[in-house]
């Protein structure tokens, strides 16, 4: 009976997203007042409803509801009660329930948080969602309900959830990863209210900013958990697979940075707007390609869902009519996203210009080369695969082009810059971290390192690039204290993001050009030395869990002969489906982690098992949090929180004309 | 022209200049990192030229796995029930590698016909089989030779590397 009453929820939900999908726009189109009143109760509704189906099919893990096809599959009495609510998300009907209500959360959000816009503008953003919601409602309900039975017998006990996933990091990975994912729905759904009414002023631009902002922040830290995560779960000892599915989310964040970039120099200077309005249509393409990949059954992935072609279709459908509907209203409104001021060849707009032609390459190759080999298949029926090399040679090089442009355009003037005072404010900059980048390296390692040297010179770039600017932002004010105090939050979350980007890459950079790793075959009591350190092999001890039996290889890690720690990794296997999986074990360290994965027991009772030495992997996820952060601390700007009641079409920001910065 | 036009039409140029050069590098750097898929029948009539890289999909032979006893060298072999492929690999194998097991293998086969594998794929999922090893299996099985029950019917693929 609870089921159903989860279906009928999701059913009032779909009629509810109807009305919210129509009525509010028809009446922003009419000037009808009552009809666009009606946006914002809707979305509490919708939310409200597809949030009693999550709760309830929360329900049916919780209570061993087999017949419930979908917890049948996903769970089992054995399973701790974590990983039995969180199952909600374990495999395709569920994780899409997810999906559309984190769309209806944003709703929420922004019906709460958009008291200084316009009604009509509201209307249309929050109707804009609403017929997002119908498309995904109809998808759930047509092929995959969460709350389809099993009639008349139902299993006595579940399938249980893939062990792979019975882990922390699928608690936290998924709902973080889908709500800065849809997060970009609502940029795109201001974007197309903008086209709708018309009035692509800077305006839009500032309103579209804090949530493009909290959005990408968002989707920046749910990328790095799920990576955080492949990293300590699945062993092979990288951070970066360049998987078909891993790629989507990077693909929609290159986007959504080439957005953010872009909608700055939109809100300050009138400029880019079909461009912006462009990307926003872009970066939620992306997101819907992402679910598309990961549910139409096409790819050979950890992520993939089982699936059958229908629901392939279907998003595709859902794809087409949205993202063409979006193209058509785009041509349709081409005219009025007229630029309202030029600038010169040297100018902050080039250079961010320069930024969104990097990001937006790197993110279509990626596209490319993550859409080709099914492309390839549906052409010629031939498999083929492409490989990280491919992913590798492209993306890094942009990325150091990226980060050069990124030392010139925060620096750089809107409008006009002189080239004269470029040279003069970068030379000392250039110089600085060109000699520091090229020494650093060589005093540490006592050795030439090409990437590292690099990865150096790039890092310090930005750096002294930051230093000096805000040393010449803060040098007219009476002490250093209230030159500081005296920057926007905007600023502070622009340099905070870029200090990020630069964590990243040398995290990236150390991590993949000075990790060792070994592959070893040891009995108990051996020993074997990786990177200044002495791994001890003592044998292993049994160590069951709830629904699992386990080795647990127990390793002394000695340093300079003195006793540093002791690792437990364990070799599991699942009871419900007999599978065996092994469970890292990870000494983590700001400066290098100590990473054991367990191989398995051989014939004489000796273990195999890969050692690693990895420094300054952490970076690498310091970094994406440093990015996250800046994002967050961009969009609570106190400039987004003005009340905002009449705009023309004319209307530039006030401080469009000086140097504020942009995020 | 127009100043502000001729300046358009800079940007413009150059903006197309950089796509056109990006999409030329990236078609080439592309060209060059595809790994094609081979069935062991394929590879042991020869098809694939010694030192190619590429990605080879089967069973993984009951009764085939030998460990060296003082490394981490494996052999075994793949097969898709018509001919026999002898993989060698050194390292630590995912979880869910076994007998009977499908499973697939980038590397690229040396001159005595040794497929030397980088890289092996399990399946993650214990219902599910990879296209790679599906298509393998379909391929032996339209020539008639091998009998129907070694099952693959199952069209999805949970495969990962651990």
């Amino acid at each position: 009976m609870i089921p159903e009453l989860g279906q009928f929820s999701l059913i009032l939900a779909f009629c509810l997203s109807i009305i919210l999908g129509t009525l509010p726009i028809i009446g922003a189109a009419k000037g009808n007042v009552v009809w666009m009143n009606l946006a914002r109760p809707l979305s509490a509704g919708v939310f409200v409803f597809l949030g009693i189906g999550i709760i309830i099919l929360a329900y049916a893990f919780a209570s061993d509801d087999f017949s419930v096809s979908f917890v049948a599959a996903h769970s089992n009495t054995l399973l701790p009660m974590q990983y039995k609510l969180t199952a909600v998300w374990g495999g395709h009907e569920g994780s899409f329930l997810l999906w559309t209500f984190m769309v209806s959360a944003w709703m929420l959000a922004v019906s709460i948080f958009s008291k200084s816009m316009p009604l009509d503008f509201v209307a249309r953003v929050l109707g804009v969602l609403g017929i997002l919601c119908t498309a995904y409602i109809l998808f759930m309900l047509a092929t995959s309900n969460p709350f389809d039975r099993i009639v008349p017998l139902p299993p006595s006990d579940g399938a249980d959830l893939n062990s792979a996933l019975q882990d922390f990091g699928f608690i936290i990975h998924p709902p973080t990863l889908y709500m800065g994912y849809v997060g970009f729905s609502v940029v795109f759904a201001f974007a197309m209210a903008a086209l709708m009414s018309g009035r692509l002023d800077a305006a839009w631009a500032r309103w579209s900013r804090p949530w493009a902002n909290t959005a990408w922040a968002i989707l920046t830290i749910g990328i790095a958990l799920g990576s955080w995560w492949a990293y300590y779960e699945l062993g092979w000892g990288g951070w970066w697979a360049w998987d078909p599915v891993e790629n989507p989310p990077l693909i929609t964040w290159l986007f959504g940075t080439a957005l953010i970039h872009s909608l700055a120099a939109t809100e300050k200077r009138g400029v880019f707007k079909s461009w912006t309005v462009m990307l926003a249509i872009l970066a939620f393409s992306g997101s819907l390609i992402g679910t598309f990949i990961t549910r139409s059954g096409l790819l050979t992935s950890v992520h993939a869902f089982a699936s059958d072609p229908s629901r392939g279709f279907f998003i595709l459908g859902i794809f087409v009519l949205v993202v063409g509907g979006a193209l058509i209203l785009f041509a349709l409104r081409a005219p009025l996203m007229k630029s309202q001021s030029g600038f010169s060849l040297v100018s902050r707009e080039v250079f961010l210009l320069a930024n969104n032609v990097i990001l937006v390459v790197a993110s279509a190759s990626i596209l490319l080369g993550t859409l080709f080999p099914m492309v390839y298949q549906a052409l010629t029926g031939g498999l083929i695969s492409i490989g990280p090399p491919y992913f590798n040679a492209i993306f890094v090089p942009l990325m150091c082009l990226l980060v050069l442009f990124l030392g010139v355009g925060p620096i750089s003037r809107w409008k006009k810059t002189s080239p004269v005072y470029l040279i003069k404010q970068l030379t000392k900059v250039a110089l600085a971290s060109v000699c520091l980048g090229i020494a650093l390296p060589l005093v540490v390692l006592m050795k030439f390192s090409m990437s590292a040297t690099i990865a150096m010179v790039l890092g310090f770039w930005i750096i002294f690039s930051i230093i000096n600017d805000v040393s010449n932002k803060t040098g007219n004010k009476p002490s250093l204290w209230l030159g500081l105090k005296s920057l926007s939050f905007s600023y502070y979350g622009m340099q905070t993001a870029h200090i990020g980007l630069v964590v990243i890459m040398l995290g990236a950079a150390f991590s993949s050009n000075f990790s060792s790793e070994k592959s070893v075959l040891l009995k108990a009591g051996e020993s074997v030395e990786l990177g200044g350190y002495e791994f001890i092999f003592n044998g292993t001890s049994p160590a069951n869990g709830p629904n699992f039996i386990a080795d647990r290889l127990n390793i002394t890690i000695n340093k300079n002969g003195e006793f540093y720690k002791e690792l437990h990794p364990e070799k599991r296997i699942y009871l419900a489906t007999r599978t065996p999986s092994s469970e890292m074990a990870i000494d983590a360290g700001f400066l290098r982690d100590l990473f054991i994965t367990p191989g398995e027991i051989k014939d004489d009772g000796a273990w195999s098992m890969t050692l690693y030495v990895k420094p300054f992997i952490r970076w690498v996820w310091l970094g994406a949090i440093l990015m996250a952060l800046g994002g967050l601390t961009a969009s609570v700007d106190k400039r987004y929180r003005r009340r905002v009641t009449t705009t023309s079409n004319s209307q530039l920001a006030p401080e469009a004309v000086d140097a504020v910065p942009v995020t | 022209m127009k100043p502000h036009r001729r300046k358009k039409l800079g940007i413009i140029v150059f903006i197309s200049l950089c796509l056109s050069v990006s999409v030329g590098l990236g078609l080439y750097v592309l060209s060059q990192n595809i790994d094609l898929f081979f069935t062991p029948t394929q590879v042991a009539d020869g098809e694939v030229p010694v030192g190619q890289h590429f990605r080879i999909g089967g069973m993984v032979k009951e009764g085939s796995i030998v460990n060296d006893g003082t490394s981490l060298k494996v052999n075994f072999i793949t097969t898709d029930f018509i001919s026999d492929v002898p993989v060698q690999y050194e390292g630590i194998l995912p979880d869910l590698f076994r007998e009977g097991q499908g499973i697939v293998a980038e590397g690229s086969v040396d001159i005595a016909g040794v497929f030397m594998a980088t890289r092996v794929l399990a399946k993650h999922d214990e219902n599910y089989m990879s296209q790679e090893v599906k298509a393998a299996i379909d391929a032996a099985k339209e020539s008639g030779l091998i009998p129907e029950g070694s099952d693959s019917s199952n069209g999805n693929n949970n495969y990962s590397t651990d």
